[in-house]
């Protein structure tokens, strides 16, 4: 049987059908979920895709947290689905309180679009369970609003307890604490980042194909359990 | 009706680059000695009914989960007595 991971559509979402595609690059079955239905429909895991849900209104993120589907997956994170938040997708993870912190306009206020190195920090997560700690890997980043801060206790907790997942490499690109590129809750399930893995899938269309990792890992993951 | 008025502003702890924006550009309008500019949102709340204390509790609730992120963000909220409103008289012209 395959796993599904589904991928939700919000008003606004741009970039759910490049996750859904590379859902089944990796090998599992993507299913797509619409912001007004609660009903997950049997998905083992779930991706908030990258975009500007609901037109970026009020904050970025902050009403698509509350919409129908963000009930159920905000429930069944809590209890311990994984949940991949990308970009608009780590917008909304910060604004439901899955994941500490905020994201914040870039410090240089450009809209920044490249290829962005990373350093894989944590790769005990559900979705980088297939890289290496300390490895690097290329993927694109595109954001106008991805400057990601904390207080200074909470960032302080996030590295005591390894929960920075990913740091951004030659140069900070929007004026994030620390570097943070990317951050996971405590059990380890619901990883955010900026960066964007799902348009690294393959050679024709991304720069790399260094963003598959994340699929594959919580494959496996769900797999095993 | 009644209005009460949420302001929400970035923390002073965060850094507000479009404020910094505006302010870089007030010397180039001829605007001198603006030391600082923070920008923040406005949202105007037409309440219906009285705006009594289990009213403007209710506001606070939404002004701190919903209009607000406190993550970065504070906000104040007031209400703004209409000066004109309840007491014009029916058919004034404008």
């Amino acid at each position: 049987m395959t796993t599904r991971i589904g991928v939700v559509t919000f008003p606004g979402s741009l970039d759910d059908s490049d996750a859904r595609r590379a859902v089944r690059l990796a090998g599992g079955e993507p299913v797509a979920l619409w912001h007004r239905d609660r009903d997950l429909h049997q998905v083992d895991a779930v991706v908030l895709p990258g975009g500007f849900s609901y037109g970026d209104y009020l904050r970025c993120g902050a009403i698509a947290r509350f919409s129908p589907v963000m009930e159920t997956v905000i429930e069944q994170a809590r209890g311990g689905m994984p949940v991949l938040g990308i970009c608009n997708g780590f917008q909304v993870l910060c604004e439901s309180h899955l994941l500490p912190g905020a994201l914040t306009r870039n410090d240089h206020l450009h809209f920044v679009c490249r290829d962005q190195r990373l350093k894989v920090e944590n790769a005990d997560t559900a979705w980088t369970a297939d890289y290496t700690a300390g490895q690097e890997i290329t993927v694109p980043l595109k954001n106008g609003e991805g400057g990601y801060v904390a207080d200074e206790r909470t960032l302080d907790e996030l590295e005591a307890e390894g929960r920075v997942v990913f740091r951004y490499l030659g140069g900070n690109p929007n004026g994030s604490r620390r570097d943070i590129a990317g951050i996971t809750n405590a059990a380890g399930n619901v990883v955010g980042l900026m960066p964007h893995p799902e348009h690294a899938v393959e050679p024709l269309t991304g720069p790399t194909t260094d963003g598959l990792g994340f699929f594959t890992s919580v494959l496996k993951k769900l797999v095993q359990a | 009706m009644a209005r009460v008025v949420v302001d929400v502003m970035l923390k002073p702890e965060i850094l507000d680059p479009q404020g910094q924006a505006v302010q870089r550009a007030l010397p180039r309008l001829g605007f001198e000695g603006i030391a600082d500019v923070r920008q923040g949102k406005r949202f105007e709340l037409e309440v219906e009914g009285p705006v009594d204390d289990a009213a403007l509790a209710r506001i606070r609730e939404l002004a701190e989960s919903f209009l607000a992120n406190t993550v970065i963000e504070d906000f104040t909220v007031r209400v703004e007595e209409s000066a004109a409103g309840a007491t014009a008289p029916t058919g004034a012209a404008r």
